[in-house]
């Protein structure tokens, strides 16, 4: 049974984004803190730190996770996903955040790494959502630019287009065969 | 908004964790989910000197079908009970009552223990727990106990749970025959209930829990009442409930919900019974 000291940084070792990464943190440092300062990703954001905003929501092992309501030291041996995960190449957006580009789903961009973790999780789970079940979701995030009916209109875009694009897939594999 | 410090323990079984709390008592608090008790760290409103976090106890987390009551263990997250197959059959009230728990950015960590340990009086949780006349498990070193919901609960965020004993599961159980019904009303969906109503109809009466109003969930037991006559038993339990002023809603509205969605609730409810 482990018992990290409150004075002392520990080493905590995890998988971001499918790289093993490995950082210092005392007991009491948040998740998002820890992705930020001492591994370097600012792609998670920081609003309210108590978990009503949304904005640091982050992936950890499938699960929703509220950055700042997690603790650096609970991810030990977890695998971690963050907004800079969803880009399938460093030139090209993934299906999601294309929607929401098309559909000026972000103005100042602050909730959206949230949103888009959140969606990218949601999307996975339910690939047919309707506008009901979108919005239902986003009530866990807060927006203060868009009114939100941009992002519920590039969510459901993007779940259209994965599902073609996937369709197109099975359909190609099945030309092939 | 950063949590003072503290030592964290990772439990590597349920005797470990139960030695840290007899050892620092007071200055000890379990980690389950933590999204209720981070937002308490980061605020300061709880400094304790060491976390135990039980998330690893892969023994707490389990959901039990057994003797008419389900036992659901401290490291069950709500998204799993959510997900759970049985819910709907054997715990209609909690199927229809935990969407409206946090968001699904928090019910996939959150716990159901936690929330139950939480103590908030708008939580729909505990409402559930007091609605169905549940049991809380609680483990210390020194042994174990059963405390039933009443005895459970016993004020704002505060609890029959002493500080050498964690919660290791709350028991619902299972009744068959009854209509059930949750509404709720809250300034944005997910957000805390300003009022929130579980009602229980059978063939005998009427059981009505109300949340939000009072420091507690309070359930009450009723006669199959009709018409004015359950207008008037909802308005004596509206003032009985002592609602406050705060910056959500005022007391009047408060009692005003409790009238209406009060009846909504145990209507829909029968209608469900039919």
């Amino acid at each position: 049974m482990p018992r990290l000291s409150a004075d002392q940084r520990h080493e905590v070792r995890f998988t971001l984004n499918g790289h093993p990464v490995c950082g210092r943190a005392g007991p009491r440092l948040l998740l998002s803190d820890f992705l930020r300062h001492e591994i370097g990703a600012t792609g998670t954001h920081v609003g309210c730190e108590h978990g009503v905003c949304g904005a640091c929501t982050v992936q950890v092992d499938g699960m929703l996770t509220r950055a700042c309501l997690t603790l650096a030291v609970q991810v030990e041996g977890a695998s971690v996903r963050t907004v800079e995960g969803l880009a399938p190449e460093p030139d090209r957006l993934s299906a999601l955040q294309a929607a929401f580009r098309r559909n000026h789903a972000l103005q100042c961009g602050f909730c959206s790494a949230g949103i888009l973790m959140s969606l990218d999780a949601f999307l996975k789970a339910h690939p047919e959502p309707d506008e009901a079940e979108i919005r239902d979701l986003l009530s866990g995030h807060l927006c203060r630019c868009t009114g939100y009916t941009p992002i519920v209109r590039a969510a459901l875009e993007a779940a259209a287009e994965i599902q073609n694009s996937q369709r197109e897939l099975t359909q190609g594999e099945t030309a092939h065969a | 908004m950063k949590p003072a410090p503290f030592d964290y323990v990772r439990a590597d079984s349920l005797p470990e964790a139960l030695a840290v709390l007899k050892a620092e008592g007071s200055d000890a608090r379990i980690l389950a989910g933590g999204m209720s008790f981070m937002a308490m760290l980061n605020m300061r409103l709880a400094r304790p000197k060491v976390l135990v976090d039980i998330m690893r106890l892969e023994a707490l987390a389990t959901i039990e079908l057994r003797k008419g009551e389900v036992v659901v263990g401290a490291g069950v997250r709500q998204a799993r009970l959510l997900a759970w197959e049985g819910l709907t059959g054997h715990l209609p009230l909690i199927a229809k009552a935990l969407p409206f728990t946090g968001h699904a950015q928090t019910r996939s960590r959150g716990t159901v223990c936690g929330s139950i340990a939480h103590a908030d009086p708008s939580a729909e949780l505990p409402l559930c727990l007091m609605a169905l006349g549940g049991q809380v498990h609680l483990a210390s070193a020194a042994g174990r106990r059963k405390v039933p919901a009443e005895a459970f609960i016993t004020g704002m965020m505060a609890t029959a749970k002493a500080d050498d004993e964690m919660i290791e599961a709350v028991s619902f159980p299972v009744v068959q025959g009854e209509g059930t019904a949750f509404r709720e009303i809250a300034r944005r969906h997910g957000d805390f209930a300003i009022v929130a109503c579980g009602a229980r109809v059978s063939a005998r009466g009427i059981r009505l829990t109300v949340g939000g109003v009072a420091d507690m969930p309070v359930a009450r037991d009723l006669p199959p009442l009709e018409g004015t006559a359950l207008d008037d038993a909802l308005n004596a339990l509206a003032f009985e409930l002592d609602a406050r002023d705060d910056v959500h809603a005022s007391a009047r509205y408060r009692r005003e919900l409790v009238r209406r969605i009060g009846r909504a609730t145990i209507e829909e409810a029968r209608r469900c019974r039919a």
